[in-house]
């Protein structure tokens, strides 16, 4: 351990000598620490969920939401340090009004994570900041582009997905969601299968509570970005418990 | 001989027409586009697209300073704007909209919208309404919302119709609108409706004139039209 970085990494304004930016990488790492999240394309939109990890019941259970809307029909998620995805989500919230008032249209997803990145980016340039310790997912649903979603990686980069996830069980979510259909899946379906990912990969040895949250954008919800209905929400976690009850039965037997 | 060399006392026209005179004085009126112009869309959800038309007079005072003027204006390859009120105003105001459509194109990969090119019309139009005369008609097509056509008059207002109209000539043929216009023209019925409409106005208005200058943007390739003389329709003139 004691190898790692060797002066290289107090910085992102400097190239270690084998071309690596140690405090960009270290943001990734600030990112396996968080709730899992997670975002799949279905065939007519977008499905958010998160793994919301609860440190102290005396939290309200809406504080530290993980998914937010930008524009009316573009969602984010992230896992990494709540206070920069907050930062972000307001960066992006000014893009989006921005191009509204200047073309009197929303913003096209594309562009968003073009701009949102583009910040992204420029914080990984400068000795006089850090890094956004976050990966976030950018979505969002209209009639001539369909459903799109992007993920955007401390440095900079980004690309589109068809289901991606960052935090704590990436892998294993990943995982998971490889073995989806989703092209041939509506929203609805994919909302369960999302809440079965998320109660498969939490780790309740290690952290216990956590709420599940859920946001879509698709045409059952009006190609509007939303909070996943209540009934749905509760449809789709008792969805999630018992598939996962009855795997656990078909592996004991 | 003294006196042979005698000055006239003042230059007077050889018709007696005072050309300097302050209503007719050309020389120094601004150029303006007194003008017809119109924009209807046709089509449904599955095909649709705009015809547009236009006179081609331009005048400085009573003078016709060009009678074969361009004032249905290219912005993109599939969005025009049909011109009215100051020439240069008019102008100035298309090569900006047509920057900033050019650079959002290559933004963002994709053909710019007509209600984009329609907001950056009126927000020019509105912040500089006290300076500019300008009466612009805004039409086209994209994937998004197909043939459309928005209207934005003298202060800076925008919206979408399914007909506009405008220019000094649209004045005297309102009733012609009222009348002819229907919901649901083929494109080839809004050609003719758009022809007689314009030849009508340029008929009782003298500031409107020359060929009538067609256009229909649709998804294909744009195609254009001018009707010169004797193709110019004819209504009652006896």
């Amino acid at each position: 351990m004691s190898s790692i970085g060797t002066g290289y990494d107090l910085s992102v304004s400097q190239f270690s000598p084998d071309g690596r930016v140690f405090q960009v990488e270290y943001a990734s790492k600030a990112v396996e620490n968080s709730g899992t999240v997670v975002g799949i394309v279905g065939k007519d939109g977008v499905v958010f969920a998160s793994e919301k990890l609860v440190t102290t019941k005396l939290h309200e259970a809406s504080a530290n939401r993980r998914i937010w809307r930008i524009d009316a029909n573009i969602g984010m998620a992230a896992a990494g340090l709540i206070a920069d995805a907050r930062k972000l989500v307001e960066i992006a919230r000014k893009e989006a009004s921005s191009y509204r008032n200047q073309y009197g249209v929303t913003i096209p997803v594309k562009e968003l994570v073009k701009r949102v990145a583009g910040y992204m980016h420029a914080y990984t340039l400068y000795s006089n900041v850090r890094p956004f310790g976050i990966n976030c997912l950018i979505g969002g649903y209209d009639a001539i582009h369909g459903p799109e979603l992007y993920m955007l990686e401390p440095s900079g980069v980004s690309w589109g997905y068809f289901g991606c996830t960052a935090g704590k069980a990436q892998q294993a979510a990943k995982t998971e969601i490889e073995k989806l259909k989703m092209a041939e899946m509506t929203c609805e379906e994919i909302a369960r299968r999302a809440a079965k990912i998320i109660y498969g990969v939490h780790d309740q040895v290690k952290d216990k509570e956590f709420i599940l949250e859920m946001g879509w954008v698709c045409e059952q919800s009006g190609g509007v970005f939303e909070d996943l209905p209540k009934a749905m929400l509760d449809d789709a976690e008792s969805y999630a418990k018992k598939a996962l009850e009855e795997d656990e039965d078909t592996e004991m037997a | 001989m003294e006196n042979s060399m005698e000055k006239p006392q003042k230059m007077e026209p050889i018709t007696g027409y005072n050309y300097l005179a302050k209503e007719d004085d050309f020389v120094n009126t601004p150029i303006s586009t007194g003008t017809t112009i119109v924009a209807v869309e046709w089509g449904d959800e599955k095909e649709s697209g705009v015809v547009i038309g236009a006179d081609s007079r331009t005048t400085s005072g009573t003078y016709v300073s060009n009678r074969f003027t361009d004032k249905l204006t290219h912005v993109t390859k599939n969005i025009y704007c049909c011109r009215s009120g100051s020439a240069a105003d008019t102008q100035a105001i298309a090569d900006i909209v047509a920057y900033h459509l050019g650079f959002l194109e290559v933004q963002t990969g994709e053909p710019p919208r007509v209600r984009v090119a329609a907001k950056l019309f009126q927000e020019l139009c509105y912040n500089n309404r006290d300076s500019l005369s300008a009466g612009i008609i805004c039409a086209g097509w994209d994937r998004y919302e197909g043939g459309q056509c928005y209207t934005i008059p003298l202060g800076g207002m925008c919206v979408r119709q399914p007909v506009a109209t405008g220019g000094s000539g649209s004045t005297y043929v309102f009733g012609y609108v009222d009348q002819n216009y229907k919901k649901g023209m083929t494109k080839q019925e809004c050609l003719t409706f758009v022809a007689n409409y314009v030849s009508l106005a340029m008929s009782r208005d003298n500031a409107s004139g020359g060929v009538v200058r067609l256009a229909s943007i649709s998804k294909n390739p744009i195609e254009r039209f001018n009707l010169l003389g004797k193709d110019i329709p004819k209504h009652w003139q006896d």
